[in-house]
């Protein structure tokens, strides 16, 4: 291996692990607050590229009709929970929040589809298209049973990725796509280049993870997630609503996963069911993080982004095999090195 | 679909049977996926047949009669399927489907049944296990054979090779061992990648410091693009060679301007418009496009309607001979009689090539059979 090549599949894992970070971000963000380890993350990335390669060949994206029949099925279900309660009265809102809110994305992409808009407002509208995806999910599948324990959650949201790569396919088809770059030109370094698609992953994801520290660090919602996530009594007890800061956090998940699938879609072919892969392996940076330290979790998303590159080079078909691979040191040394709470029996108290 | 399809079919052949009680129809069944991942293939296949049989709704003087059912994609469908055809609709001859692992269980049914199946796909059995299985389709070294002959023509002597991990990796990478050693050509690399990958960096840039003269791909459909778009990103100027899984025009889209240049094998009819008005599979191709246009309104672009066509074709000239013995369709001497027909198959031209069947071998096609296309500004030319 040349120094040249190193420098190739570093900046190619540099690039990798931004995806992986920021999936990363989202994973963690999830479980923190809900518990539930969010398998379908990718597959909401992959359907944000899908969505933006159909407004670029001047379709409509079948998105839309996904995003429609989630919005049917979480309307149906919150009504039913306020009929059951007997605040009838409270309907008008929860239509409002959940049937008008995530039609808007698609009423603003109906009217851009087709048309020769700039390649910004396509963005924008294939990103806004899928955030109502995770938390409508969420409502219909994973709220009804939100105090279950962690394998229950996970079940089901495995489950939930079959079925959304299952609507995937049904909706996308088989075949793959790319899209157009996002910044086109590239950044010569003393006769090496690097293209400028790289420098605007690697770029997003500093600046996304930037805003998320602030956000957390800085904004009473941001430290109302940080206290769910700590301890869900405990918030209660201070008034800070569970399912208001679950929602808050699937709706910033979806954004990351939107903003993820934009970023990869014109270096990958993105397939329907290709996000899958891409959470697997964040959710591998995640764990490096104990699925709760976002500064580890990054550090674990380089990792895994590079270790992938290279090991691509060594052994293209062992890729994968050594990536997951590295699983197995981080988690023995996490069992080494940490305390055991017993969560199970902590949650059954909730 | 399924049960709408079946029951028009189902209609059909009752009022067909009643018409003619005397002297029986000849029955085709054939199964392919409507449905599930591989419907874009199915649907071709469906549409291909049907064109065949408005295109030669008569053979020897028997009506035949088509049935189709959809196997979604399912292996054990498929070979439900076959069973459902060959107990219930007696149909003379089975064919099918899209997939190899479904097509491989309707063989086996057929092989039990004793009754003549042909393949659409290219499927592997030995010998033994293959007496009543023909096959339309190409076989890999004899698609791989020709993109090798074209790499000496262009005078390459080291060749690298990046495929799949799966069997079609294996598959085009030992067809490429064995045309290449003849040919003097040195296969320097053998790389894998998984279908779902996000990326080959790592293997392309090891096959580039290797400085072949040319690169064989073996992938197929969309994810086949990515080693064309790795290549052209690190810049390798050597020649780049894929194969017939690849002619499919979501490949074109998502490799764009990197497969430029490519050169692929393929069954002649994919570019019948551009082919030499003498060459053997031209006359066959053009009626097979206007009996498609005629019967289901829409231009034909891929090539698995062609192999049903190509089916029908060789079942209809098989089927002549056959009613010759006197034997009466729907009985097992019939039967008999047309797998003897088909394995005594000579010159029947299709859209794909020309058939010479021969008992104890599935294939029937040779040379005339596969082109070699490049890739020029997101079509297929024909390279004489």
């Amino acid at each position: 291996m040349t120094p040249e090549v190193a420098l190739i599949l570093g900046i190619d894992g540099l690039a990798n692990g931004a995806v992986y970070l920021l999936a990363g971000l989202g994973l963690v963000l999830i479980f923190s607050v809900t518990r539930v380890v969010f398998v379908p993350f990718g597959d909401v990335a992959a359907f944000a590229a899908l969505s933006l390669a159909a407004f670029e060949a001047g379709r409509l994206p079948a998105t839309i009709g996904l995003v429609a029949t989630l919005a049917v099925l979480a309307l149906a279900v919150e009504i039913r929970s306020l009929v059951v309660r007997g605040e009838t009265r409270r309907i008008p809102r929860a239509a409002l929040g959940w049937g008008v809110l995530p039609a808007l994305p698609c009423l603003a992409a109906w009217a851009i589809a087709g048309r020769a808009v700039p390649a910004t407002l396509q963005v924008a509208a294939a990103v806004a298209l899928v955030v109502p995806i995770i938390p409508l999910v969420a409502r219909v599948a994973l709220q009804p049973i939100a105090d279950a324990s962690v394998l229950v959650l996970l079940i089901a949201s495995l489950a939930l990725h079959y079925l959304l790569s299952g609507l995937g396919l049904l909706f996308f088809g088989p075949e793959g796509s790319r899209t157009a770059p996002l910044a086109g030109g590239a950044l010569s370094l003393g006769g090496f280049s690097v293209s400028g698609q790289v420098l605007l992953m690697v770029g997003a994801s500093l600046v996304l993870s930037g805003l998320f520290f602030l956000a957390f660090e800085r904004t009473v919602a941001g430290k109302a997630l940080r206290a769910t996530a700590i301890n869900r009594i405990g918030a209660r007890l201070v008034g800070i609503r569970p399912a208001r800061t679950a929602l808050l956090a699937y709706v910033c998940a979806s954004l990351l996963a939107g903003l993820i699938g934009i970023l990869v879609a014109p270096v990958t072919t993105m397939y329907y069911d290709s996000g899958f892969l891409i959470g697997l392996k964040a959710f591998v940076a995640a764990i490096i993080g104990g699925l709760v330290s976002y500064p580890l979790t990054a550090l674990g998303a380089i990792a895994v982004g590079v270790v992938e590159s290279f090991a691509s080079f060594w052994s293209g078909a062992l890729k994968d095999v050594i990536v997951f691979s590295l699983l197995i040191p981080v988690l023995l040394l996490r069992s080494f090195f940490s305390a055991h709470p017993d969560e199970e029996e902590e949650e059954i108290d909730e | 679909m399924k049960n709408f399809l079946r029951s028009a079919l189902g209609v059909v052949a009752t009022c067909a049977l009643a018409a003619t009680a005397l002297a029986a129809d000849l029955k085709v069944g054939l199964s392919v996926s409507l449905s599930g991942p591989n419907a874009s293939l199915g649907v071709p296949y469906a549409k291909g047949m049907q064109a065949a049989v408005a295109y030669r709704p008569e053979i020897g003087g028997r009506k035949v009669v088509l049935t189709v059912l959809d196997d979604a994609s399912d292996p054990t469908t498929a070979g439900r399927n076959a069973r459902k055809l060959i107990e219930e609709e007696k149909v003379d001859i089975i064919m099918g489907t899209s997939g190899v692992p479904a097509a491989i269980a309707m063989a086996q049914v057929s092989r039990e049944t004793k009754t003549p199946m042909i393949g659409l796909t290219p499927i592997g059995l030995p010998p033994a296990e293959a007496e009543w299985l023909f096959t339309v389709a190409q076989p890999t070294p004899l698609m791989v054979n020709a993109v090798v002959e074209k790499m000496k023509a262009n005078g390459v002597k080291t060749v690298a090779y990046i495929g799949f991990t799966d069997a079609w990796g294996d598959l085009v990478y030992d067809a490429l061992l064995k045309a290449t050693e003849p040919a003097g050509i040195k296969v320097v690399a053998n790389e894998r990648y998984a279908r779902p990958d996000p990326s080959v960096t790592g293997q392309v840039l090891k096959i580039v410091a290797l400085r072949p003269d040319a690169v064989m791909t073996g992938g197929a459909g969309t994810p086949g693009a990515l080693p064309f778009l790795a290549l052209q990103e690190r810049g390798f100027k050597g020649g780049i060679y894929g194969n017939h899984g690849m002619i499919n025009p979501d490949f074109l889209r998502v490799a764009g301007a990197s497969a430029s240049g490519a050169y692929l094998p393929t069954g002649p009819v994919i570019v019948a418009d551009q082919l030499p008005a003498n060459y053997p599979t031209r006359k066959a191709s053009d009626d097979f496009r206007a009996a498609f246009l005629k019967v289901n309104g829409t231009p034909s672009t891929d090539a698995f309607s062609a192999y049903s066509f190509d089916g029908y074709l060789v079942f209809a000239d098989a089927a002549t001979r056959a009613l010759a013995t006197k034997a009466e369709p729907g009985t097992p001497a019939f039967r008999v009689a047309l797998r003897d027909a088909i394995a005594n198959t000579k010159e029947v031209v299709g859209t794909h090539g020309v058939y010479n069947f021969k008992a104890g071998n599935v294939y029937g096609v040779d040379e005339r059979a596969r082109v070699v296309v490049r890739v020029d500004n997101g079509t297929w030319k024909y390279v004489p």
